[in-house]
């Protein structure tokens, strides 16, 4: 049995729901939330390889090196905002960033 | 065959890792199952034939975003067991959520079912060999078709590099901090004094 499309996309879409299960479980702690954030690009990533090499276009590896590179960007920010924060609040629960309001 | 085993033993290890970072006590074991979690979809990348992108993955997320987290993690004084609480209040909604979102993912993509019109149907002829290896084929569409999303992606990493700077530098009043210029240039009227002292007068 060769290993087709489907069971790459099979993988993709079991770690993206992790990624979201993570997130429902880890209310509390933004740096897991964070870290779920890269999982479910990760999985995306995953898609957007198999999809361009079964295509046989290089074009979804340039999309997935720019997800990859904006995934860096947001967390390299989201770091930094996490310590600002942590400066200032002495704590990183979710339910205690309700500063805005929002 | 033996690519097949492979496929399976990486994809296991892969969800496998995404597990234990959802579910670890401690977020810098969470960290350490992304890194490995990372590790793997990179082999599966190069099971795909994708190296160049696989070997990036490596560098780019296993060398600095996952170092990144790892210092942020050690350095915030976090109580471990606040964070943890309400995992199993959120447990049986949030498996509702994903079983339903991952049904509704795969049937969408058509790896279930049997509708052959679906997106998993398009890669029916299989990996598409290229005639070029891949980083020169990358190389090719990036540096020409695609040139100016490669200079959009330098500026944001840029825009990122500024943001993250601009947001923790802080100068803390009070601090004592040596001034080497100031020093340097301090004249020698300021700091060296002559005193005639007078024979058997002292100061």
């Amino acid at each position: 049995m060769t290993i087709g499309l489907g069971h790459y996309l099979f993988v993709a879409a079991v770690l993206f729901t992790l990624g979201i299960l993570g997130i429902f479980l880890n209310r509390k702690n933004v740096i897991v939330i964070l870290m779920c954030v890269e999982l479910m690009l990760l999985a995306v990533n995953i898609n957007l390889v198999a999809f361009s090499v079964f295509q046989g276009n290089i074009v979804g590896q340039i999309f997935a090196m720019l997800v990859l590179t904006v995934a860096a960007a947001e967390a390299a920010i989201g770091l930094a905002i996490l310590v600002v924060y942590f400066r200032i609040r002495g704590t990183i629960e979710v339910e205690d960033i309700n500063a805005m309001k929002g | 065959m033996f690519e097949t085993a492979i496929f399976y033993a990486f994809a296991a290890v892969l969800l496998a890792a995404g597990l234990a970072v959802i579910t670890a006590r401690n977020p810098v074991h969470g960290a350490l199952a992304l890194v490995l979690a990372f590790f793997t979809a990179a082999a599966i990348w190069l099971l795909l034939r994708a190296e160049f992108l696989a070997i990036a993955l490596v560098v780019v997320y296993v060398g600095a975003v996952m170092v990144l987290f790892l210092f942020v993690v050690m350095m915030l004084d976090i109580n471990l067991t606040e964070l943890r609480e309400g995992f199993l209040k959120y447990l049986p909604v949030g498996a509702m959520i994903g079983i339903v979102l991952l049904l509704e993912i795969l049937l969408g993509l058509g790896v279930i079912g049997s509708n052959p019109t679906t997106l998993a149907g398009l890669g029916k002829a299989g990996p598409q060999v290229l005639a070029i290896d891949n980083t020169r084929a990358i190389g090719r569409v990036l540096y020409t078709q695609y040139f100016y999303l490669f200079q959009i992606a330098g500026v944001v990493l840029l825009v990122a590099m500024i943001g993250a700077i601009v947001l923790t530098l802080r100068s803390r009043p009070g601090v004592r901090r040596q001034r080497i210029g100031e020093q340097l240039y301090r004249p020698k009227e300021d700091a060296v004094t002559v005193v005639k002292v007078p024979t058997r007068g002292g100061v």
